[in-house]
């Protein structure tokens, strides 16, 4: 289980998090929600390693890490599968991206394209499939769903289902619903920001 | 026909192909030339066109201009090739450790903003005549490329880098996927300007070292003998010369980022 505990941050003068606490079960779905400015990417960013707190601790963190970005975060000039091939392992092959990238909606003439003439639900499609078929003991989805169109949601999602099944992962969101189609234990940011006994927030 | 259908065409037939305008300026300025030798009337202060071809025409069927053309050229291209690769580590060095950044940049400023006359007199104290041309055109072209590397360097799209980080991206696979396409433009536009240097400062070296056979031996000895057609020939070889180099440069550099892609995906 990761365990964060009392977790601070503070970035460019603000506190960003202030006192955070949240479990999250191996193998579990955990969605944050809450408004703007809440501190949902910044506490995705911390478990990614990507943020050093000010305060508290992280415990139980260790091995690869994956994510969707809140931007794609896409080599411009590489096509989709070699996007994707750049963050797996040699033996995995492009046959095996190619099945990710069709299982989530992405066409075959969009493929073999750089990804910088792709759409942005084309795009997005990469992106989770990236970090679908990293190898990794946590995976971390911001936004995952941004730009993808209503009727691809419901294929994406099922596929993002699938995939994470086991793996420890944490949703941040907007959307409740789709948080509860992941099976995930919601936790809502904002609530955790009231004081508890000894002066904690608490998720 | 719509009203923009209209435009476009009559932009088209208004447009001259790049080749016949390029002709078309080449012969302008070689009228101007002329005429402005007929109105000097002293072949001596500015001879014309025609008499600069003839002597062109004279040479260029002899060994030893071909010869002086090499020499000058695998000096300064060495010298080119020397001071990029040099300026590219240094900058990527010092993009990595701020010892570097804080041990070369002075370095690499005194080099930019010292007269190339002082490298070439310095120079010339410490290697021979016949290497004067590989060093100089290295020292001019080491600044630009070590400024523009190491402003690519830091201009790389730290979004990606996190990525990068996250996914645990090999360096072997993270260079031609995300640094080198973020840091080539930069390296790209510093070759650009930096044949041009080293073939100015190169030819300039030769002009004070004098090595034997090179192009600036023979621009001094024109000069000395007062064969003013000969200064212009060799001044137009320089000039070609530096103007091919360029293009081939950029070519290369045309290729690799291609060739990178390609690696990378």
């Amino acid at each position: 289980m990761i365990a964060v505990r009392g977790l601070t941050v503070h970035l460019g003068g603000h506190t960003v998090l202030d006192g955070v606490d949240l479990d999250l079960p191996d193998g579990g779905v955990v969605a944050v929600t809450g408004p703007n400015g809440c501190g949902k990417t910044t506490l995705g960013r911390v478990l990614l390693g990507l943020v050093e707190p000010a305060d508290g601790s992280v415990r139980g963190l260790g091995g690869a890490r994956a994510a969707v970005f809140q931007e794609d975060r896409l080599c411009e000039h590489l096509d989709a599968v070699a996007n994707v091939r750049l963050v797996l392992p040699h033996d995995v092959g492009a046959a095996e991206v190619t099945a990710e990238l069709r299982a989530l909606g992405l066409t075959a003439d969009a493929l073999g394209r750089p990804v910088r003439d792709l759409s942005g639900g084309q795009r997005r499609r990469v992106a989770i499939a990236r970090a679908l078929l990293a190898e990794a003991d946590l995976v971390v989805l911001d936004e995952p769903f941004t730009g993808i169109d209503a009727a691809g949601r419901d294929q994406v999602l099922a596929r993002v289902a699938q995939s994470c099944a086991g793996r420890t992962v944490l949703l941040i969101t907007h959307d409740q619903d789709d948080a509860l189609r992941l099976g995930a234990t919601v936790v809502d940011l904002p609530r955790a920001q009231a004081s508890d006994d000894d002066g904690r927030r608490r998720a | 026909m719509t009203t923009s259908t209209t435009a476009r065409t009559a932009e088209a037939s208004r447009r001259v192909p790049r080749a016949t305008r390029l002709v078309l300026v080449a012969a302008f300025w070689l009228v101007v030339w002329q005429l402005a030798a007929l109105a000097v009337g002293q072949r001596l202060l500015l001879p014309g066109p025609a008499e600069v071809g003839s002597r062109f025409a004279e040479l260029a069927v002899t060994a030893p201009f071909w010869a002086s053309v090499a020499y000058s050229l695998v000096r300064i291209l060495a010298g080119f090739a020397l001071g990029t690769t040099a300026g590219a580590l240094l900058a990527v060095g010092a993009a990595r450790w701020r010892v570097v950044d804080a041990l070369v940049s002075p370095l690499v400023g005194a080099v930019r903003a010292a007269p190339v006359v002082s490298f070439i007199i310095l120079v010339l104290i410490w290697v021979d005549s016949s290497r004067l041309a590989v060093v100089v055109s290295a020292l001019m072209v080491l600044p630009v490329t070590y400024a523009a590397v190491l402003e690519g360097v830091r201009q790389r799209d730290p979004a990606m880098l996190e990525m990068a980080a996250v996914f645990e991206v090999p360096l072997l696979r993270r260079l031609p996927a995300v640094d080198l396409p973020a840091v080539l433009p930069f390296f790209a536009a510093a070759c650009q300007v930096g044949i041009g240097l080293a073939w100015k400062s190169g030819i300039a070296a030769e002009v004070i070292g004098l090595p034997a056979g090179s192009v600036g031996e023979r621009l001094y000895d024109a000069k000395v003998l007062l064969e003013s057609a000969d200064v212009f020939l060799w001044t137009g070889v320089v000039v070609a010369l530096s103007l091919v180099a360029e293009r081939v440069v950029a070519a290369l550099l045309r290729r690799v980022s291609s060739a990178g892609s390609g690696a990378a995906a």
